[in-house]
């Protein structure tokens, strides 16, 4: 066995077992770190591919802010356990079933027979000077240069939706209203009340 | 020398068990969405064997705007749990039937 492949192997077996274990996990904690595990060693599979920059972005995008994320929701939310998991065994069976009929027929698509080595031919390997950032960014800016804008507006558009769905106004935060302080007139703050002027009385014991 | 096969089959193991992901796991909202995470990695892989055996960058760029819309949709999912948490107390989806008739 080379080593290419023997290094595939190895991260394509943590890769299955990680993303089993993201499913079938007790506590969604333990799901969301399989699942930074099941990243890490895909990002290592597309290094082998030749694609370091996906790689480096799985790591950084996905693991670094993604994954953190859902970290933070599932631990933030208090949720019964129990409840969530009933009907795991019910489903086990069915579940597993679908899973294997569309995998066996997926392999029958896309296996050796039309996908091997005598079919799609392994690419040469480049050299240590090339790069593959270089080449994807000379794309991405001048073929691609509409739907990286269009990207941009759709990481806005979540930005903005994120914060508006999550935004609430708490009755016991007092906030004030800068436009209501500014405009505000000296009658409304000062009240001039004609009385008869008090006599100095002795104070008492 | 490791075949374009490979990788596909990679791809194709990894979507048949996020598939069974939502099976199995249909009450949790989160380990739904952690599934849906790991079908679009397996997409990836995908692209990323394609663009690599067939020498096109475009797979690659397709898998970096991938990557910009699973991140949005992320964080909508997640906000839009948050805010049913705090108005039902519940992330299980046999509860949420207010649509219902």
């Amino acid at each position: 066995m080379e080593p290419v492949q023997f290094v595939f192997y190895a991260f394509a077996t943590v890769l299955v077992l990680a993303s089993l274990a993201v499913i079938t996990a007790r506590n969604p904690v333990y799901s969301v770190l399989f699942l930074v595990l099941a990243f890490f060693t895909s990002a290592a599979i597309w290094l082998l591919l030749e694609a370091e920059f996906l790689a480096i972005t799985l790591v950084l995008v996905y693991v670094g802010a993604v994954m953190v994320l859902f970290l933070f929701v599932v631990m933030m939310l208090d949720i019964n356990l129990d409840q969530l998991r009933e009907g795991f065994a019910k489903y086990l069976p069915v579940g597993a079933l679908v899973g294997f009929i569309i995998l066996v027929q997926m392999v029958i698509v896309l296996g050796p027979e039309q996908f091997g080595l005598d079919r799609v031919a392994d690419p040469v390997k480049h050299g240590p000077d090339y790069s593959n950032t270089k080449e994807l960014g000379n794309v991405l800016y001048t073929d691609y240069v509409f739907p990286f804008e269009l990207a941009s507006v759709i990481l806005l558009v979540a930005i903005v939706a994120a914060i508006a769905l999550t935004l609430r106004r708490r009755p016991e935060n007092k906030a004030m209203n800068a436009a209501d302080q500014i405009k505000v007139k000296r009658a409304e703050r000062i009240k001039l009340i004609a009385m008869a002027p008090e006599k100095d009385e002795p104070a008492e014991g | 020398m490791l075949a374009l096969s490979d990788f596909l089959i990679l791809g194709a193991i990894l979507f048949c068990i996020s598939i069974a992901g939502i099976f199995l796991n249909r009450k949790n909202v989160i380990i739904l969405l952690m599934a849906i995470e790991l079908m679009l990695l397996s997409v990836n892989m995908n692209f990323i064997a394609f663009s690599h055996y067939l020498g096109d960058t475009g797979g690659q760029v397709f898998v970096f705007f991938i990557l910009t819309v699973a991140a949005a949709e992320a964080a909508i999912g997640l906000a839009i749990l948050v805010v049913l948490f705090r108005n039902r107390g519940t992330i299980n989806v046999s509860d949420l039937d207010t649509l219902k008739g």
